[in-house]
């Protein structure tokens, strides 16, 4: 084995512009991966942020709506049924909107997406700093990084936000109670007010005298662990509701499982490319070194020993690329502000890593194959 | 003491109708210390022959003992650790690895057979320096000329202490002057070691520095020569000393001459 070893280095090391270059290769292969898994793992949080940090295990929506926010209505006495079900811990009513928020500066306005939550019910965000809100009315809202990182807000500040009423564009001053880590929902950064002031300050809500409706209810349930048979026991307790877990009501946001896939295939086709590219090099490589492996073979080396030279030199090569492009992504990455979607988390980046890692041996194959089948007779010249 | 022996070593390639004997019942032995010369001419079955003591190439009858072995009978894998540890070789050509330094590629050897210490690189180095290459131990093949790269093979088929040294066509890519100069020094030092050397070899002018030659016809022993004279005279040098004999090239191409196949039993250098 340190034989393998021994040659697999001195062959790189003597030749350090050729597996430079092709390190190089794989290095913006996995600078191309890496971004595009990023941009994935960017897209797919700037969609779902919100829904997947819900402090609850199911969402309710109006039957028939496929899951569909903006068409879904869930009014009060919708709500009243479901915290009946047996199992159910709590039920929050939220309800999404868009509004803009003018800037103090008086930059650009920012579109925001307008969420109503029942304070102290599942659907209001968890704060990082300030309070939670504490009652259903009350011009007192929390924010988000994306808000907090575009404005600069602080606990005890105002935002004023523009909401357009028919042709009426009107003002709201509101002020920060509390901060909350980034929860974009459809990618916009987000506001929280009381569930009756937003529907007072919505575009298309506040109507007087009617009953209090929201898009959904977010349920937290007193066994997380049954998901499956609560889901079930509220569809057939509770009259016209639809209920989804939070991974199926994310993939139910318009545009999300296509872009997804787009952004999958895409990740693929890069990935196979690097294997072709990979598998290519070190395939002419093998072609040149017939009768180099020929004359180790005849003079004792195992066909072991030259295979494992062959693939030692392949993972190194590959492991430098994929390391100096990860590198750089990484550096990269870390400087974008957070505006732009690309998220690079330790998960995707690792799921990406190991499969770069595995762009080498894959390509290699075919010419470690093509090494150990190499006769040293013919290779030598000396077959009959 | 015997290095090598074959005992009616055939070799035949394809089956049925198309079968071809390359080697028929050839029976040889070179003793250690003695370096051999096989000749004849192209498709005489002299590198099938090499082919088969090297265990590159499995006869389909008979037997071949290198270190009180039959190398015939081993697995692929057996044989191919029983050529690095007993059997020195120097190929035609492609024989350094080009990215080793001539040490490097020399040590390859001790390395393969766990005797890399500081006592065998010692050696390597003396051997090379020995074989005039002192000032190109750190050089690269493709720093070397042709001369220089065949000394550094023949350092490597030497460096291990094999039981038998195998040598095909080592000047091929070589002038005049400096076949000559390697094929003495391989002579030399297979003498020294006390190693069993052969040569396969189509210039009849590196019959010199060999102590028999053996002629090969049609996959036969064709002929033996063990007679000083007669070698030299075979190599075209005891007429004129400074070799470089046109005739014997040619000659090599149209030996005919057929004896007894295995008269070289009767030899008095013979060995079995």
């Amino acid at each position: 084995m340190s034989m393998a070893f021994y040659l697999a280095f001195k062959e790189v090391w003597r030749n350090k512009g050729r597996f430079a270059l092709i390190a190089a290769v794989v290095a913006l292969i996995t600078v191309l991966v890496l971004f595009i898994a990023a941009l994935a793992e960017g897209l797919a949080s700037a969609n779902r942020e919100y829904i997947e940090k819900l402090n609850g295990e199911l969402l309710v929506f109006q039957a028939n709506t496929q899951l569909s926010t903006s068409a879904s209505r869930i009014g009060r006495s919708r709500v009243a049924e479901l915290r009946r079900v047996e199992g159910v811990e709590a039920v929050g009513q939220v309800g999404f909107s868009t509004a803009k928020l003018i800037p103090p500066d008086g930059g650009d306005e920012i579109n925001i997406a307008f969420i109503g939550v029942e304070p102290g019910m599942p659907g209001e965000p968890e704060v990082f700093a300030g309070q939670q809100l504490a009652r259903s009315r009350g011009n007192n809202v929390i924010v988000d990084e994306g808000v907090i990182a575009r404005l600069g807000v602080q606990v005890g500040d105002l935002i004023r936000l523009k909401v357009t009423r028919g042709t009426r564009e009107e003002f709201y001053d509101l002020t920060v109670v509390g901060l909350t880590d980034r929860r974009q929902y459809f990618f916009q950064p987000a506001v929280f007010a009381p569930i009756v002031t937003w529907d007072n300050i919505r575009a298309d809500g506040g109507q007087p005298g009617g009953e209090l409706v929201s898009n959904i209810a977010v349920i937290k349930l007193r066994n997380p662990d049954e998901i499956e048979r609560m889901k079930r026991r509220i569809e057939a307790e509770v009259k016209d509701v639809e209920v989804a877990d939070k991974k199926t009501a994310w993939e139910a946001l318009p545009g999300y499982t296509a872009q997804q896939s787009t952004l999958s295939t895409q990740q693929f086709f890069t990935f196979f490319i690097g294997v072709l590219v990979v598998g290519g090099f070190f395939q002419i490589q093998t072609l040149q070194k017939v009768a180099q492996i020929g004359m180790l073979k005849a003079i004792g080396l195992s066909n072991w020993t030259v295979g494992l030279t062959a693939f030692a030199q392949i993972i190194i090569v590959n492991a430098l690329g994929v390391a100096v492009g990860a590198a750089g992504t990484l550096a990269l990455t870390a400087n974008f502000p957070v505006t732009v979607p690309i998220v690079l988390t330790g998960a995707t980046a690792l799921a990406a890593v190991l499969a770069l890692l595995a762009i080498g041996p894959l390509g290699g194959v075919v010419s470690v194959v093509a090494l150990l089948r190499i006769e040293p007779l013919r290779a030598l010249g000396m077959a009959q | 003491m015997i290095g090598l022996e074959a005992i009616n070593v055939t070799k035949i390639y394809g089956a049925g109708a198309t079968a071809v004997t390359a080697v028929n019942a050839v029976s040889l032995g070179v003793r250690r210390g003695e370096f051999v010369a096989l000749v004849g001419p192209s498709g005489s079955g002299k590198t099938t022959m090499l082919a088969m003591l090297a265990g590159l190439l499995r006869p389909s009858a008979g037997q071949i003992f290198i270190a009180g072995q039959d190398i015939g009978r081993m697995s692929e894998t057996q044989r191919t650790r029983f050529r690095g540890r007993y059997i020195g070789f120097a190929f035609q050509s492609n024989n350094l690895v080009p990215y080793l330094t001539a040490l490097e590629n020399v040590e390859l050897l001790l390395r393969l057979n766990g005797k890399l210490d500081r006592k065998g690189r010692e050696r390597a180095r003396e051997l090379l320096v020995r074989l005039g290459l002192g000032e190109r131990l750190h050089n690269r093949p493709n720093q070397l000329s042709g001369g220089q790269q065949q000394r550094v093979a023949i350092a490597r088929a030497l460096i291990h202490e094999p039981e038998v040294v195998l040598a095909d066509e080592p000047t091929a890519s070589l002038d005049t002057e400096r076949a000559h100069q390697v094929v003495q020094t391989f002579a030399e030092l297979i003498h020294e070691q006390n190693r069993a050397g052969i040569m396969v070899t189509h210039d009849l002018r590196m019959c010199r520095y060999v102590d028999r030659v053996i002629q090969m016809v049609d996959g036969h022993v064709s002929r033996e020569i063990v007679e000083r004279n007669e070698i030299l005279r075979l190599a075209g040098a005891l007429d004129s000393p400074d070799g470089g004999s046109e005739v014997a090239l040619v000659h090599a191409e149209t030996i005919g001459e057929r004896r007894p196949r295995d008269d070289w039993r009767r030899s008095p250098a013979a060995v079995v």
